[in-house]
């Protein structure tokens, strides 16, 4: 009987966080274009999306944009993860409360901040400013994932290795970066999923000339709803689920990578 | 070493100071000011956009958006608890799985999150057609603010389920049965033991689903159709159309103090909560 309580509790809940995806891939296939009705099965919301040019355009500056971001915000923040873990006390957390500022900040509030720097010191708003808006986002989480990992490292390690002749460049390469890696490839993945899905900042930090999936889909959902957003929205949710599924595979600690 | 490996991180603290700080305290000049925003020479000391803020149609706005954060985070503390508690308890061989079906929607573009309730909940949409299927009245849901909540407990459930998962599968069972053998039931329990030992997953998931939700304006945007606009509604405005950029900027840094005094209560509340926990 409790059982069987749970099981429908959890089933209602499914059904709710499930019910709204699953209906926008069924209505990815509907030919009508009114969503009430079935129309017959279709594939023209798929061609549509494969030629529309604003899409593609913006499916390139989201993966681009994405890259760049977690490529440069990673090395950023693990060395300055590096470097915060070895300040004295005071320099330390006052660093490490500066850098959760853009994570405590509401995303509104740290995107109209950004607008108002780029805007008051003339520069244009488009692909750089809104790199660098995601820079700024993504390294503050990439070194709160590295900053534990450095916790746990044995520091006599890399004074050995220095000890035995090794240049501190050299133990920073070959003992620190080794062995903080999984807190690395965590904050890295952090970085790419925030960038990816962002759509807040990049609002106010892209201008009108510079435009990425979250923003042309809220664009495109303010004017009425458009059936290739189905298609759109049934590709990208298959391709997370793959992925995910991919992960969990891959590695025992899914579990882990995921949270 | 340490002196040498403390200058990795100059580079870093420059580029707070140029794109954390110095854009926060911009912001505070534009609330504190008025004049022309391009032109720093004439900006002068004004406390105009503050007082706009306490106007009272804009006052109804921020009670508004923090009523509606408020619901929104009761609602997904009511619904998210238990499915946490049921994962926690579950057979660890599932967890993994059931973890993974509550995440998975929120790996799914939060725009296209909200599109699907606007698809489901607009005049004409799947719930209408439904209703008028079976023969009753269509709802009138959208836009309106019963949508906006809706989408907020949507978009923010698994914010509130993940956290308390994470304390509550941590939880020693052996406390629980020790509870039970002297002599509590289930229900007392749960309330004097487990639900306590929670708390921490459970502050952190109100300030992770009640933050986005009182700041949101794709939520309010999309769902509630500028009916009842919200403070995210309102700066949005300010710095995209209206391009009054002290009002705006007056809006952001009463949002930001508003969110870090919740913040601030809700960490003392769970610091509080450990100071009674440990003598005992």
């Amino acid at each position: 009987m409790k059982k069987a309580a749970k099981r429908i509790y959890m089933g209602l809940v499914f059904l709710f966080l499930y019910a709204p995806i699953i209906l926008l891939i069924v209505y990815s296939f509907n030919s009508s274009k009114s969503r009430g009705q079935w129309g017959g099965f279709t594939l023209k919301w798929y061609a549509e999306l494969l030629q529309d040019r604003q899409i593609k355009e913006a499916l390139y500056f989201t993966i681009i944009i994405a890259v760049l971001a977690t490529i440069i915000s990673t090395i950023f923040g693990t060395l300055a993860a590096i470097g915060i873990h070895n300040m004295k006390r005071f320099p330390r957390s006052l660093s490490l409360n500066i850098n959760n500022l853009p994570v405590l900040n509401p995303d509104i509030v740290t995107g109209v901040a950004l607008m108002t720097l780029f805007i008051s010191v003339n520069i244009q708003l488009g692909f750089v400013s809104m790199l660098i808006a995601h820079i700024v986002f993504c390294t503050p989480y990439v070194i709160l994932a590295v900053l534990p990992k450095l916790r746990q490292l044995n520091r006599h390690i890399a004074e050995a290795a220095m000890d035995l002749g090794a240049k501190p460049s050299y133990a920073l390469r070959k003992v620190i970066i080794p062995q903080i890696t999984p807190g690395i490839i965590s904050g890295a993945l952090i970085a790419f999923t925030l960038s990816i899905d962002d759509f807040v900042i990049s609002f106010f930090t892209a201008g009108t000339q510079v435009t990425n999936l979250s923003i042309l889909i809220y664009s495109m959902a303010k004017r009425g709803v458009k059936p290739s957003i189905n298609a759109l929205s049934t590709i990208m949710f298959l391709t997370v689920l793959v992925l995910l599924l991919l992960i969990n595979k891959k590695s025992d600690k899914g579990e882990e990578l995921l949270l | 070493m340490r002196r040498r490996m403390k200058l990795l991180a100059y580079p870093y603290s420059a580029w707070m100071m140029i794109f954390i700080i110095f854009p926060l305290l911009l912001v505070l000049l534009y609330s504190l000011t008025s004049g022309d925003i391009h032109d720093f020479s004439s900006l002068q000391f004004s406390l105009q956009s503050y007082k706009r803020v306490a106007e009272p149609i804009f006052l109804k706005v921020i009670g508004n958006s923090f009523a509606l954060a408020i619901i929104s985070t009761i609602f997904c503390f009511i619904i998210g608890y238990p499915v946490a508690m049921i994962i926690a308890r579950a057979n660890p061989r599932h967890r993994g799985k059931l973890l993974m079906f509550i995440i998975v929607p929120m790996w799914m573009n939060f725009l296209l999150r909200t599109y699907a309730w606007m698809a489901i909940l607009s005049p004409n949409g799947v719930l209408n057609r439904f209703l008028n299927v079976i023969g009753l009245q269509p709802l009138e849901i959208m836009p309106g603010e019963i949508a906006v909540l809706l989408g907020m407990v949507y978009n923010f459930l698994p914010f509130m389920i993940l956290p308390i998962y994470t304390v509550l599968v941590k939880i020693d069972r052996n406390l629980l049965e020790a509870a039970g053998d002297l002599g509590a039931n289930k229900v007392m329990t749960f309330f004097r033991v487990e639900f306590p030992l929670s708390i921490p997953g459970v502050v952190s998931g109100i300030t992770m689903v009640f933050m986005p939700a009182v700041s949101t304006f794709v939520i309010s945007g999309l769902l509630g159709g500028g009916k009842t606009p919200l403070i995210g509604d309102l700066i949005e405005q300010q710095f995209m159309s209206d391009r009054n950029w002290h009002f705006g900027s007056s809006l952001s840094i009463i949002l930001m103090i508003m969110i870090l005094i919740s913040m601030a209560v809700m960490s003392r509340m769970d610091r509080n909560d450990e100071k009674e926990r440990k003598p005992v």
